[in-house]
């Protein structure tokens, strides 16, 4: 299935995790946040949500600013 | 004319110095420990606020935030990649520098909420310094959004510091539904134009029950100190700092500027008068 991961198309499994998202990236899991289509998905729950079709995921971090 | 409209500004700051800050008298509460601002219930060790945007590298402002003498900087919350990584967070939990994320590029209510979420989950803190700005030629706050915004956030259990207009109006509204602090512009985002409508952040001051934290606009040392001396609890700024010249040098400067001009506000400043008036006794 494809999913968008910060944008960027991404194929995945069909039973794939918010967890192997994130893994399959090489991104950091400390400091950083996901929500999939406009929903925050806390952290604890990151190895059982399961990713549908198409699912928009957005992992964001702290970065300069303000 | 002149003389009337400093009459109007010598009769306000003497009404607040022998006033109150919020129930505390501020002959008391300056020059006497301790002189700490508390929002929502929590001190901070600083009334100089850093932001941590526009350092060239993280060297730079590793330096600048520890001239700052700083207790609380804010982030902006972005995609992350692999390379960049949670660089700034590091530099920040080293120092001990407690993190404030913003809802900087939000343009409607929904974003920032869900920005705001999104950072006290990455960054386990329900602080959040709330922006949701009109375009970005002025940046200058969308004050519907922006309430609106606050509202849901406040409801949703976070400590709001919003950032905001310089409208005494709009100030009390985001007090009225429950923001923590208030944080009036002095000029629009990344200008260093400083405090363009003094008259309106001292309205501010007077009626505010919260913090209020003179945010953006500020350019140099002076401005920082005219906050403070305007009634200001604190000050926040990035720009005028990290594209300074040398940018430890006036991290330093705005930290003793936000000190001297809060002892000054304390001190309560002389009358200002017309014609001259000697210092020294008459000759015999």
């Amino acid at each position: 299935m494809v999913v968008w991961i910060n944008g960027e198309r991404r194929e995945f499994a069909p039973d794939a995790r918010v967890l192997d998202a994130l893994g399959a990236l090489g991104l950091p899991q400390k400091g950083v946040a996901v929500a999939v289509d406009g929903e925050v998905v806390p952290k604890a729950q990151w190895a059982g949500t399961a990713l549908v079709d198409g699912a928009r995921v957005e992992v964001l971090t702290a970065v300069q600013g303000g | 004319m002149r003389s009337g409209a400093m009459t109007i500004t010598e009769q306000t700051g003497q009404g607040r110095v022998q006033d109150t800050v919020h129930g505390v008298p501020v002959q008391e509460e300056v020059g006497a420990e301790p002189d700490v601002l508390v929002v929502a219930g929590r001190p901070i060790a600083s009334r100089l606020i850093m932001g941590t945007g526009g350092a060239a590298n993280l060297e730079i402002l590793e330096r600048a935030l520890i001239a700052s003498g700083t207790a609380l900087t804010t982030v902006a919350m972005r995609r992350v990649d692999a390379a960049t990584g949670t660089g700034v967070l590091e530099l920040l939990n080293r120092l001990e520098i407690e993190v404030l994320p913003n809802t900087a590029g939000c343009r409607t209510a929904a974003e920032a909420v869900l920005t705001a979420r999104l950072a006290r989950e990455a960054l386990e803190t329900d602080l959040v310094k709330l922006e949701v700005v009109a375009d970005e030629r002025t940046l200058l706050p969308d004050p519907i959004e922006l309430l609106d915004a606050a509202e849901q956030l406040v409801d949703d259990g976070f400590t709001v510091l919003p950032y905001t207009n310089d409208d005494p109006v709009l100030a009390r509204k985001l007090e009225q539904v429950g923001c923590a602090a208030v944080m009036p512009l002095g000029a629009p985002i990344g200008t260093g134009l400083g405090i363009r409508n003094p008259h309106n952040i001292a309205m501010i001051v007077e009626q505010a029950g919260v913090p209020v934290v003179l945010d953006a606009g500020i350019g140099t040392a002076s401005e920082a100190a005219q906050a403070m001396e305007l009634g200001c609890d604190a000050v926040l700024l990035a720009t005028a700092v990290t594209r300074a010249g040398d940018p430890e040098l006036m991290a330093r400067a705005m930290r003793l500027a936000v000190e001297a001009g809060r002892a000054a506000r304390g001190a309560g400043r002389i009358p200002k008068r017309y014609w001259a008036q000697a210092s020294s006794p008459d000759l015999d």
